[in-house]
């Protein structure tokens, strides 16, 4: 099976990415992820599907609900997540340099 | 041109603090930092576009804003300036916010101080984000790359060739 192939059909979708984002903040069930979209609850629950399928997302019974949360496995390399906010300050200094250049023009 | 940049985290303290400097005066970095007209053409990274809602560069002043990603994406942030020393330091806090500015207490919140050295034409900033916890610097890294556009598909390529 190709899982790669999977993964990266899990994380085209725009839903499924916020899905990723609100579980970054803290586990959920199934309502409360919904509650945050427009989306009718069994879409939602099918992002879900695909996204536990793929081994994004854990479901995580809690008694008789379900939390889902971030497969810590997948995104257990906080390094990698740290290195993506230095590219981020990284882009985000390198055009601060271009808008510094434009002021001086505009100065002199 | 070389320019001097550090990228440090202090994991124990949860605590990302970066470097810089710049080839231009102080006064000209500062007013980048504080005004709005400016801010707008930098702080979003490439592919978004950040637009300035309201602003208030004071002590208890704040600059609310919106982010809008090539895809459709939006979200809204706050930056509050709790503390400025003109021309030398300010702080203040990061916070994710609706349209109408309201603070959300779901998403991370972080605090930041930013200090300005000039050092002959130059000028030097140290900006430090300390989060609460680790859960929140995590969840705002995703938020930052979310909100830097940093491509998920090479991050996840990158997670998947290491496993």
């Amino acid at each position: 099976m190709n899982l790669r192939r999977d993964v990266f059909q899990a994380i085209a979708d725009p839903t499924r990415r916020a899905i990723l984002v609100l579980l970054a903040a803290q586990s959920m069930n199934a309502g409360a992820i919904a509650a945050n979209f427009d989306s009718a609850r069994p879409t939602i629950s099918k992002h879900l599907q695909i996204l536990t399928e793929c081994e994004l997302v854990k479901p995580d019974p809690q008694g008789r609900e379900i939390l889902y949360q971030l497969n810590a496995l997948k995104f257990k390399d906080v390094d990698q997540w740290l290195e993506q906010f230095r590219k981020l300050w990284e882009i985000r200094f390198d055009q601060l340099d271009q808008v510094l250049n434009n002021m001086k023009n505009k100065k002199s | 041109m070389n320019l001097f940049f550090d990228f440090t985290i202090d994991k124990e303290n949860q605590i990302i603090r970066v470097k810089r400097e710049f080839a231009a005066p102080l006064k000209l970095v500062w007013d980048a930092w504080t005004q709005a007209k400016y801010l707008d053409q930098w702080w979003a990274a490439q592919g978004w576009k950040g637009q300035t809602i309201s602003m208030e560069f004071k002590e208890g002043g704040r600059r609310h804003y919106r982010m809008d990603g090539p895809q459709g994406e939006l979200f809204y942030g706050v930056t509050s300036y709790d503390k400025i020393n003109l021309h030398q330091d300010y702080e203040g806090k990061e916070l994710f916010a609706d349209k109408e500015g309201n603070a959300d207490s779901d998403y991370p919140q972080s605090v930041y101080t930013i200090v300005f050295q000039s050092q002959k034409e130059h000028t030097f900033i140290e900006h430090v984000t300390t989060y609460p916890d680790m859960e929140q610097l995590q969840a705002a890294i995703k938020y930052g790359f979310k909100d830097g556009c940093i491509n998920a598909y090479s991050l996840l390529d990158e997670l998947l060739v290491k496993s």
